[in-house]
């Protein structure tokens, strides 16, 4: 017979409102903002009335162009060059400044360029540091999905066996994850001092004074690097333990018969383990991508976007950009964006990862 | 095709013993049942033949060789377990040919291995599927199969039926007395159902608490048991027991007294001074009892099961102990009846206080 509970409607909306109107109110309501503002001119704080502005601000952080310059040539045909032989071109502003022939790179910058033969192709950005931004965000899913999930998965093979002791293992790996990402970040920071942090003076003692002492969140090489590699141990444990819980659902007797079939261990991974974490995998793919995209707190403790924005990142813009320069419409359009982004991707890891019968 | 012999083999788990010193041997070509209550240790030790548990002491010989420390892989054994422990993701096809691809087996052998299990066991028509598209028999069906393939000395069933309904569990234990007629392979099984065991076994052994209590062929257990334990175990209902004393003995036979029952006499011959005064426990089975007007049972009927073939009726008997009567299944029987019951004197069992038979 179904109880009180599952028949009676009402009841469960009551259970469940509380959750339900708080996620509405900071969640759901305010995403419904960000879409609308993102059409409109609204600041923070402004005397002049909201304006809507269709899709101009999309086009403003998603503007691109390619511009392709032939090497400045002498009455005679030659390649003009420098003293040092670099071939030199016109000057990339004669384009990008009010030029009536290219009227759709008007107000672009140079983002990188890269030579071809004698001429030199540019790619321009409308707003280079949210190019910036939303490249070195996908070298860090790139990066961070992968290994931390296979790091996450080693540590679960790890621990999940019958040791004496081995509860004290699961609380050592999964402690980074219980701490503020605030205070991890801060830490870090230490850790990574140019002069006297910990990792230099590790490197230094182990090659004995032959590793030169780098400034790891100070050097635009380093930077992106050195956040990536603190934020897979942070919440390297996490994703250890949705691993675990997934190793736990496989059978015993899968392992037993496996092992009565003579397989090794390898192949008791490949034919018995991997496959019975499939759903598994697929989770922890998308929540570590999605995490990934999300990456703001070490950014913002840590490097503040820099060196040279070689760590800016999606979400870091939007804050900055509509708290720090009180650019809400502005950064409710890099919500917005970074929303479809990842939402493409999920849906594409879903489909990628889809049991195929 | 092996043999399976067992010395003195032990199992503890820290202070706790669970196999107390086994001697078992089963023959080649033998279908030896372990049977006994839940935690008697009967998994336990097949899962020591199968190389799963490790064996804290004694000798496990597979064949002629000693198998102690051997890996599960080279005991030429094949398992079966309760949960089928079938690959989920793989087809049949792919799990019946598992052992030959994780040993790159070539793809000529392979089929022709899995053709003939699945020939075997009929289920040609189910390899493409995958496990979550049979039903339970089937996915059994698709475990021995897998068993089949390796081509074992001995197999070993692990509770192979318990996850079935009643009416598979039933055609399924007939195929597998027909595999194992067929394949005349040494077959090693386990099951607390004691039916399994008496319709499968040439061999059964009966554990109970890590001791063998009794190993023998399906009837000697049935009709001699060597203990208490045995013969309540083995018979199904479960046989009567009843207190009783010795009151004198003569060259004609014992005279018996109880609290629940007339005093009868019993014609047993040669061990009558022996047992004179002695506190015995009596056991006779519910197919034995008969409605008799000067039986030395007289009880209340407390509940009457009609099963066709045959009527159970439990009694209430005068100090209040309840006793279990088989009778034929017309018999009319009314709840609150009281009825009296006898036995032949050939089918009574006796054990003495310690549980042990009384040796006559």
């Amino acid at each position: 017979m179904a109880s009180k509970f599952t028949r009676s409607n009402s009841t469960g909306w009551l259970m469940a409102g509380p959750a339900a109107v708080l996620m509405g109110l900071f969640i759901v309501l305010p995403f419904l903002f960000a879409i609308g503002l993102s059409f409109t001119n609204q600041r923070l704080i402004s005397p002049n009335p909201t304006q809507f502005v269709g899709l101009s601000n999309y086009s403003q952080l998603l503007g691109v162009g390619l511009l392709t310059l032939e090497p400045e040539r002498n009455e005679a045909g030659d390649v003009v060059r420098a003293e040092d032989g670099a071939v030199s071109y016109p000057a990339l502003r004669g384009y990008t400044r009010n030029n009536p022939d290219y009227p759709q790179l008007d107000g672009m910058r140079e983002w990188f360029s890269f030579s071809l033969g004698e001429s030199r192709t540019y790619v321009l950005a409308r707003d280079v540091v949210f190019a910036k931004a939303v490249v070195n965000t996908i070298i860090f899913v790139l990066v961070v999905a992968p290994v931390q999930g296979g790091l996450a998965l080693v540590l679960a093979l790890l621990i999940n066996q019958k040791l004496r002791g081995i509860n004290v293992f699961r609380a050592i790996y999964f402690m980074p994850v219980v701490v503020s990402i605030v205070v991890v970040s801060l830490l870090w920071r230490f850790i990574y001092d140019g002069q006297s942090g910990l990792l230099n003076n590790l490197l230094s003692a182990l090659t004995f004074g032959a590793f030169p002492r780098i400034d790891w969140l100070g050097n635009p090489s380093t930077a992106l690097g050195a956040i990536i590699a603190m934020s897979i141990w942070q919440a390297v444990g996490f994703h250890m333990v949705i691993w675990l819980s997934g190793l736990q659902t496989i059978s015993p007797s899968l392992y037993e018969a496996a092992a009565i079939e003579g397989a090794s261990k390898w192949q008791t991974f490949r034919y018995v383990t991997w496959p019975g974490l499939r759903n598994t995998a697929v989770l922890v793919l998308i929540v570590i991508t999605m995490q990934a995209f999300a990456l703001f707190a070490q950014i913002d403790v840590m490097t503040s976007g820099g060196p040279l924005d070689s760590t800016q990142t999606i979400v870091f813009q939007a804050v900055e950009r509509g708290y720090g320069k009180q650019d809400i419409s502005g950064g409710s359009t890099i919500s917005v964006i970074l929303f479809v982004f990842v939402l493409a991707i999920s849906l594409l890891q879903r489909w990628l990862t889809r049991e195929k019968k | 095709m092996a043999s399976v012999s067992l010395k003195n083999v032990r199992k503890n788990y820290g202070a706790a013993d669970i196999i107390k010193g086994v001697d078992i041997d089963i023959a080649d070509g033998e279908f030896c049942v372990f049977v006994g209550p839940s935690g008697c240790g009967k998994s336990t030790l097949l899962r020591m033949i199968a190389g799963l548990e490790d064996i804290s002491g004694g000798t496990l010989s597979i064949g002629d060789r000693v198998v102690n420390d051997l890996p599960p892989k080279d005991r030429s054994i094949a398992m079966v377990f309760q949960s089928y422990a079938i690959f989920p993701h793989m087809t049949v096809r792919e799990n019946l040919a598992f052992g030959l691809t994780i040993a790159n087996a070539p793809k000529v052998e392979k089929d022709a291995k899995v053709a003939e299990a699945a020939r075997i066991l009929q289920m040609e028509h189910l390899l493409e599927r995958r496990p979550s598209q049979l039903s339970g028999g089937q996915r059994q069906r698709v475990a021995i199969g897998r068993a089949i393939v390796r081509k074992p000395g001995v197999f070993l069933f692990d509770e192979p039926l318990s996850n079935l309904d009643a009416a598979l569990r039933v055609d399924m234990r007939m195929e597998l007395a027909k595999l194992h007629n067929d394949l005349g392979a040494t077959m090693v099984y386990v099951t607390h159902d004691q039916v399994e065991a008496m319709t499968l076994a040439d061999k059964i052994v009966v554990l109970n608490a890590g001791i063998v209590q009794q190993v023998g062929s399906p009837l000697e257990l049935y009709h001699c048991p060597v203990n208490k334990f045995v013969a309540g175990f083995i018979g199904s209902p479960k046989m009567n027991f009843f207190d009783l004393m010795v009151e004198s003995g003569d060259d004609a036979g014992l005279r018996i007294s109880g609290p629940a029952l007339q005093e009868f006499s019993l014609p047993l011959t040669g061990a009558a001074e022996r047992l004179v005064g002695k506190k015995l426990t009596m056991g006779v089975r519910p197919h034995d009892l008969y409605l008799s007007g000067d039986g030395p049972l007289k009880g209340t009927v407390i509940l009457v099961e009609h099963l066709g073939n045959e009527t159970l009726v439990s009694l209430s008997l005068t100090n209040g102990q309840a006793v279990i009567v088989a009778l034929d299944g017309d018999t009319e029987c009314r709840v609150g009846q009281t009825l009296k019951v006898g036995f032949p004197a050939n089918k009574v069992h006796l054990f003495e206080e310690n549980g042990n038979r009384v040796a006559v």
